[in-house]
């Protein structure tokens, strides 16, 4: 690009005018080809996001006020609401991260066949839509779903699992639902770290677990920390899966501003409630890259 | 910081390794002398690397020992056979400064911290990169690095070193630079080293003896210089430096090139055809009087005349179309007596410089 301005060219210099009206043109040009990029995006992020931004200024009466946020922060039901919400959100990315670091890893060091086979299975359930694999959830763990039948069957309980239409039940859903979000970063960030690393470790004296702990495992850390922000942030917006599995015993933030928006056509409220999850999981993302950040450039920065 | 006094000798019996079904080294010897800085030189996918990484402990071989020093080491893993290793990308955690790149062996073997520092001060010392500790891995320069991965493989001293072609990645200058470091740091520490290049310039620069490998075999080993000037067998030839090749053939107890008579200093080999080798510098301009019966005389036609600044390159064909080089330096009026392309010269070979071998397969 050489439309940069510290390239333009000398004033008064040798075909300086024929120079510097060459780089405006490609400059136009450049902005012309990005152009249908900067459109799209006004009109399906900016604008809206604008837009909820400014109905949630407005209380039910149509005045300016800020009852909508004052709500939000006053009322018990709004606080509990998003206290759940967190610690669905920690305690699924803590899940994903104990399930998927093990499987990235295995998927890793699988020879490369057996490698794309098994990736297989970890994006399949991609290519279902989340409600059915939600019912499909459901119809293995209520209360005479499949599992709690077999337990029976089998002897091993004698009283059905509490496992579905509770905090278990949208724990096990979302898990399910998120671990490829987790699985896929990391498996490419554990791709990427060279054999070379492993082999010099071992080579300087580490046993396997010392060379696992001091060089992998640091080296997987960005991969690691890209894949818990997905899941984290995906936790915070989920609707379907809690308000399924969940059996309105576990209200999440996404289902309160549902209830708001269609329950009480408080379309006001409703934004604001958006708002500040928008705001909240920006914030989120600011300490993510703060306290991960310093780390991950330093294990990237030498690729 | 001294190695010397406790390098071992590496003793390697009957190698083994196939890739599936695809043989990379078959019954392979070798013995390294203690204190030895010995090459393993060969094209790729001549086995080189894979028996590096045997020694190493990296890759299991299917059959064979390693005795280091008496001991066998064959089955031992990697990080309890205390060998340094340079790699080919040096392998520099990138997650760890110079510091923490090189106090990782001592790291490893729990060595007091006030004991870490002053060696990895000594080893920065060794490798003249004092005051860079702090820096981070990707702050190096190419040179830097491979300095770094060079104190790390000796910091904890171990009795043997491996480099894998460590100044591949460098540019020609500094690849000169460090190879005479490598060679003096290896005198000074005196730790039995096995160094794996493709460069044949760079493997008689450096090592003790050189072992030539072709197709998971050792051809020929020998000290550089018996290398160069009496190379076993047609790929070493060919492999070390530059050589010209002319068919010739024994018959009745005497070498015959076309219908003249090879004088050479080679034994005599057995009936059949051969090859006749020569190297292009020892092959000389003779003047066209010049009546000698001792050495070969070749009657041949200048094609080209390639001057490459301290030396030229004359490249002739003999009578019966056979291509020849020859290699001089420019020293004086050499260039202006040069005949032209399509004059006719004399070349001489004298009986020491032309060496048979047999035709192989």
């Amino acid at each position: 690009m050489s439309a940069a301005p510290a390239d333009l060219p000398d004033r008064g210099g040798l075909n300086a005018d024929v120079l510097s009206a060459d780089a405006r043109r490609e400059a136009l040009a450049l902005l012309g080809l990005c152009s249908p990029g900067i459109v799209l995006v006004g009109i399906i992020i900016v604008l809206p996001i604008g837009w909820l931004f400014w109905l949630s200024l407005f209380d039910e009466t149509g005045m300016l006020s800020g009852a909508n946020y004052a709500r939000v922060v006053e009322q018990a039901s709004y606080v509990r609401t998003f206290i759940t919400t967190f610690e669905v959100a920690f305690i699924v990315t803590g899940l994903c991260v104990l399930l998927g670091y093990p499987l990235a890893y295995m998927l890793s060091q699988l020879p490369r066949r057996a490698a794309s086979i098994c990736l297989i299975f970890v994006i399949l359930p991609f290519w279902t839509s989340v409600l059915v694999r939600t019912y499909a959830w459901l119809v293995i763990l209520q209360r005479k779903g499949l599992l709690n039948t077999w337990l029976m069957d089998l002897g091993v309980i004698s009283q059905p699992l509490p496992l579905a239409h509770n905090f278990t039940g949208v724990l096990i859903g979302m898990t399910h639902i998120l671990l490829p979000f987790l699985v896929l970063p990391l498996y490419a960030s554990m791709k990427a770290i060279d054999a070379d690393y492993l082999r010099a470790a071992m080579n300087l004296g580490a046993p396997p677990t010392a060379t696992f702990w001091q060089i992998f495992f640091p080296l997987s850390l960005p991969g690691l920390a890209a894949g818990v922000v997905i899941v984290f942030i995906l936790c915070l917006g989920f609707f379907v899966t809690p308000a399924l599995m969940g059996g309105g015993k576990v209200i999440m933030w996404a289902m309160r501003m549902e209830q708001t928006t269609s329950l009480y056509s408080n379309w006001g409220a409703g934004s604001a409630l958006g708002v500040v999850l928008l705001a909240v999981t920006l914030g989120l993302l600011g300490v993510f890259r703060w306290l991960l950040g310093a780390r991950a450039t330093s294990a990237w920065g030498a690729r | 910081m001294s190695i010397a006094r406790s390098a071992p000798p590496i003793n390697i019996r009957g190698i083994a390794k196939r890739f599936g079904s695809v043989p990379v080294l078959s019954d392979l010897n070798l013995d390294v002398a203690p204190g030895e800085f010995l090459t393993l030189l060969g094209p790729s996918g001549s086995g080189k690397t894979t028996l590096l990484m045997i020694l190493a402990g990296f890759v299991r071989a299917n059959a064979g020992s390693i005795g280091i020093g008496g001991e066998e080491v064959i089955a031992k893993p990697p990080h309890k056979r205390n060998i340094g290793m340079v790699f080919q990308n040096y392998a520099l955690f990138p997650h760890m400064n110079v510091f923490h790149n090189i106090a990782f062996p001592l790291k490893q073997r729990r060595t007091p911290a006030a004991e870490t520092a002053e060696r990895v001060e000594k080893a920065l010392d060794l490798v003249q990169l004092q005051g860079l500790a702090d820096r981070r891995v990707d702050q190096l320069s190419g040179g830097q690095r491979q300095r770094v991965a060079l104190a790390r493989a000796i910091v904890f001293e171990p009795r043997i070193v491996l480099m894998d072609e460590p100044l591949s990645a460098l540019d020609k200058g500094l690849r000169e630079h460090m190879q005479i470091e490598l060679r003096s740091l290896h005198r000074r520490l005196g730790m039995t080293t096995v160094y794996v290049t493709h460069d044949q310039r760079e493997a008689i620069t450096m090592s003790d003896r050189i072992a030539v490998m072709n197709k998971g075999r050792i051809e020929q080993l020998d000290r550089p210089e018996t290398l160069y000037a009496r190379p076993r067998t047609r790929f070493v030839a060919g492999f070390i430096g530059e050589s010209n090749f002319i068919p010739v053939e024994c018959r009745n107890d005497s070498v015959w090139y076309a219908a003249k008579r090879v004088y050479t200093a080679s034994p005599l080999p057995s009936p059949g055809r051969h090859w006749l080798v020569v190297r292009p510098e020892r092959v000389r301009l003779a003047a066209n009087a010049e009546p000698d019966a001792n050495a070969n005389l070749l009657d041949a036609t200048v094609r080209d005349v390639v001057y490459q600044g301290d030396s030229f390159i004359c490249y002739a064909t003999l009578a019966d179309g056979q291509q020849i080089a020859l290699r001089d330096y420019c020293r004086g009026d050499v260039l202006t007596l040069l005949p032209g392309a399509g004059q006719p010269v004399r070349l001489r070979i004298e009986p020491e410089d032309a060496i048979l071998l047999a035709d192989e397969i």
